[in-house]
């Protein structure tokens, strides 16, 4: 078995409003941190050979609003 | 015509939905379980609101995997007619019965109002008892209604005459304060080109009935039924 991680992050482009958030309230308390993206991670086991990207492609993200990135760990 | 509220763990708004129809509107309904794979017996399905499987992953994207979404799948592609409601209707775009995808509101809170929609369309299945600029009061109920699809899809859309209701102010102007959650030009409901699939994010089945504060949403099922 290989572990995985999979990095989901809302679409470029695309209006992230917990990014938002998290960026306003940063400025709030003196910080500068800019274009903030707040996504999901998923970890998971699969066996040797097992095609993740279509797991990923076909279960767990929605292509129309979600960009990935896997991670063999 | 015979219904069908198709029950997920997670589904709240199934008994609401199913009320409306025998008690309300006297029609034949029966509850179907997420692990049912035959619809063969009802002419139109409903995927009800409520939080199906916890919104895990996204909200509907769990539900859109199991046998009775394969079902649904299928029986809209045999031109059953298929109505998603909130929860339902994100399942729908999961499923990628209806284009587009319901994210996170702007505000990123649960609203839970009485919102003014406009009838955008009223020669379809799910709104010809209407009248095109109809203005209704409807409630919501959501946290992910912010309808996303992209200007390209939209344009063919609106040629299309998919986009059924408009969130508006009391004047029916779509204006971007009438707009709760955010969605792109202020779309509350749609349906698909083939016209037997519609998804909405406000709640008709509760606007069915007087003592409800509105019955504004009965001639949604009342286009239904009145062929």
């Amino acid at each position: 078995m290989k572990r995985v991680r999979i990095l989901i992050k809302p679409k470029e482009g695309l209006l992230d409003p917990q990014g938002r958030a998290v960026e306003e309230m940063l400025r709030d308390n003196g910080f500068n941190a800019q274009h903030v993206r707040v996504g999901k991670l998923v970890e998971m086991e699969v066996p040797k050979g097992e095609d993740v990207k279509s797991i990923v492609e076909k279960f767990i993200i929605n292509p129309l609003i979600e960009d990935y990135e896997i991670e063999e760990l | 015509m015979k219904f069908a509220v198709c029950v997920f763990p997670g589904s709240n708004c199934d008994y609401d939905t199913y009320y409306v129809i025998r008690d309300v509107l006297e029609r034949d309904v029966e509850f179907v379980f997420y692990n049912e794979k035959d619809l063969s017996r009802y002419d139109c399905i409903i995927l009800p609101g409520g939080f199906s499987f916890g919104d895990y992953l996204r909200p509907g994207a769990l539900a859109a995997k199991t046998p009775l979404a394969e079902a649904v799948y299928e029986s809209a592609q045999r031109g059953k007619f298929v109505i998603g409601i909130c929860n339902g209707f994100q399942i729908l775009t999961e499923l990628h019965l209806l284009p587009g995808a319901l994210l996170p509101n702007l505000n990123m809170r649960f609203i839970c109002k009485d919102v003014f929609l406009r009838v955008e369309n009223g020669e379809t299945p799910f709104t010809r008892e209407f009248d095109r600029g109809d203005v209704l009061r409807i409630p919501i109920a959501h946290h992910d209604g912010r309808y996303y699809v992209s200007e390209a899809e939209l344009k063919e859309m609106e040629e299309r005459g998919q986009i059924l209701f408009r969130y508006v102010d009391t004047e029916g102007k779509p204006t971007e304060s009438a707009n709760p959650n955010g969605s792109v030009s202020n779309i509350a409901g749609v349906m698909n080109k083939e016209g037997n699939v519609f998804g909405m994010m406000p709640h008709p089945e509760r606007a069915s009935e007087d003592i409800l504060g509105s019955h504004d949403g009965l001639m949604l099922w009342y286009s239904l039924i009145s062929e």
